[in-house]
């Protein structure tokens, strides 16, 4: 590399986009382009012919009955999913600040399931929820009626539960990370005042934490967009009609390469995604401006 | 006088009992608590610890413990295999064996051969994502102005991106260049997936500007600047990242499902899904062969793991 002249402004700038153009270029070339392309490709009617027809693409995505089961699913998953992914990994992160003997290992085996890869833990997932499973006879003694788990409406159950097993030490270690922020001095100044240890905990770690609690509330929505990697591997290509979600959608829309169809449905997805980042940075302004005044 | 004393005396009593109910109180709490993080604590290492026994129990074995699972299993015994109506969990096999391990890596090669493209899909997405993060990450904490933000923003909002929608850009990028089917459509995206430009940036926007100015003084130009201060002092954040893209890769599915269908290339998270239908006792030992990779780096790098995550959620930084 030359050296550099301190006097010209316009050289200075121009080393920094060397630095950023190897990554430019493959960002570039792998994700932004094609994907101006995408929008270009859902909005004509067909790769040959190019006829633009605008917004009928999407009208016939969102009309079709497998991607609004897929949606549903995924969304019914959610649901249910990022309230207990939140709650629980708080409730994890608040149990390893309390004085209890041996932190650090419970920290180590909480997050452990995070370094697991997904297919080697399905084999004792099928065990455990199979009709004849170890969760059913668990159940029976309590006078339950067995089900067969994965192909029943309880199925998105037995992902939930892969779900949570894998990602509460993630989101646990964030609100760690945010718990671990707040001065020592408040919380001293606060015990001397005489609050209880739980209004404590509303007045002033919520108050710090409530950045952390949101980033951990979107990253568990993302997440969840993702569990098909856990109903694929535990169910298969055509999952129980309740498993179905969008990644399966797209899965046997690419078999059939129907470029329209994917390329609306990517967008109308990316769009919902946009939606949730651009609500997570409008929060985090707000809130994180908040704490620091 | 004396009854002064003892009033006093009384006092301090009820002041030690006082305290020895609070205590006791705390003692309780205290060991409620560890009790719940005990039942979590096992709730979360049962399923990998019962892969790993399970892996060292014989087929057959298995097949009596789980028959009804796994319907279809060949039990690697020959002769009569006792195929169970319940399926009983069992933590410690009868029998110790290391049969399936044996099988898995020389009697059935197809096992180690998907390991093998596993790592060698892994290691050079790490390796090079690493690297071109390295520099645009230097570029995006030295060179601060609104063109800069605005990519960064879009950086962002790309890694936050679920598969179903990358996915449909890298298929077609794949297509033109030719690369369908070939290691190179799982590479080539992953090498500049801008996750870890995203991390390193944080990182390096609080090296303190002092080191950098001094650096100049003593007449290093950028890149000796970027190479002998930015570098070592993200060492730790280096290996975090490391660390997270590797779990990410080594446990894809999504990708190899779309841009490299070729069997012979797939990797071992897609193809163990599929031999979970077949010989039970050699999946569980290739599930646990699996799992060493990022376990051992779990082990070793934890510290770095959780920096990582902290960083991550910029919550540090």
């Amino acid at each position: 590399m030359k050296p550099k002249n301190k006097q010209i402004h316009k050289k200075k700038s121009l080393t920094g986009w060397l630095f950023l153009s190897p990554s430019l270029a493959g960002v570039g070339l792998f994700f932004i382009v094609p994907f101006l392309v995408v929008i270009y490709y859902a909005m004509v009617d067909n790769p040959v012919q190019h006829n633009f027809v605008w917004f009928k693409n999407f009208a016939s995505v969102l009309k079709n009955t497998a991607f609004q089961d897929a949606a549903r699913n995924t969304a019914a998953f959610s649901v249910v999913a990022v309230p207990l992914a939140v709650l629980l990994a708080l409730g994890l992160a608040l149990l390893l600040e309390a004085k209890i003997p041996f932190r650090s290992h419970f920290r180590t085996f909480f997050l452990s399931p995070m370094m697991v890869p997904t297919a080697s833990i399905v084999l004792i997932w099928q065990v455990l929820f199979h009709q004849n499973g170890v969760i059913n006879q668990f159940t029976e003694a309590f006078g339950v009626q067995a089900i067969d788990w994965l192909k029943s409406d309880y199925n998105q159950l037995v992902i939930l539960t892969l779900f949570l097993w894998k990602n509460l030490g993630y989101n646990m270690i964030l609100f760690m990370a945010a718990l671990g922020n707040i001065p020592k001095e408040l919380i001293e100044v606060s015990m001397l005042d005489g609050a209880g240890s739980w209004r404590q905990f509303w007045r002033i770690k919520l108050h710090y934490i409530s950045p952390a609690l949101l980033f951990v509330t979107i990253l568990s929505l993302i997440n969840s967009f993702k569990v098909f990697r856990e109903a694929y591997l535990l169910a298969g290509d055509y999952p129980y009609e309740s498993l179905y979600m969008l990644q399966n959608f797209m899965n046997n829309t690419f078999r059939s390469l129907d470029y329209q169809k994917l390329s609306s449905a990517a967008i109308l997805m990316s769009i919902v995604m946009v939606v949730i980042i651009g609500a997570l940075f409008i929060a985090e302004n707000r809130f994180g401006k908040d704490v620091e005044e | 006088m004396k009854k002064n004393l003892s009033g006093t005396d009384a006092l301090r009593r009820r002041d030690l009992m006082r305290r020895r109910g609070r205590e006791a109180r705390l003692l309780l709490a205290r060991s409620m608590l560890t009790l719940i993080a005990g039942f979590f604590a096992l709730v979360f290492l049962l399923p990998t610890v019962l892969t790993f026994t399970n892996s060292l129990m014989s087929g057959t074995e298995l097949s009596s413990n789980y028959g009804m699972v796994f319907s279809n299993i060949t039990a690697s015994g020959s002769g009569k295999t006792f195929i169970a109506q319940d399926i009983t969990l069992k933590f410690i096999p009868d029998m110790v064996t290391f049969q399936q391990y044996l099988d898995s890596l020389f009697k059935t090669p197809e096992y180690l051969l998907k390991f093998w493209n596993s790592v060698i899909l892994v290691v050079p997405i790490v390796v090079f994502q690493l690297l071109v993060a390295a520099f645009a990450a230097y570029g995006f904490a030295r060179w601060r102005g609104k063109l800069q933000a605005i990519i960064f923003f879009l950086y962002v909002i790309l890694m936050l991106m679920p598969y179903q929608v990358t996915l449909v850009p890298n298929y077609l990028v794949s297509d033109w260049l030719n690369i369908l089917d070939t290691r190179w459509a799982i590479w080539l995206p992953g090498i500049f997936s801008p996750f870890s430009v995203y991390i390193l940036t944080k990182y390096m926007r609080r090296i303190p500007s002092a080191y950098i100015e001094a650096a100049k003084l003593d007449g290093a130009n950028e890149l000796q600047i970027f190479a002998r201060v930015a570098l070592p002092l993200c060492q730790s954040a280096l290996y975090s990242v490391a660390i997270l893209v590797f779990i990410d890769y080594w446990n894809m599915v999504e990708q190899p499902l779309i841009l490299l269908t070729e069997p012979d290339l797939q990797p071992l998270s897609v193809f163990l899904s599929q031999v979970n239908t077949g010989d039970v006792g050699l999946a569980f030992a290739v599930a646990t062969i699996y799992m060493v990779p990022t376990l051992l780096m779990f082990l070793y790098g934890e510290d770095y793991l959780v920096e990582g995550i902290a960083y991550a959620g910029g919550i540090k930084g």
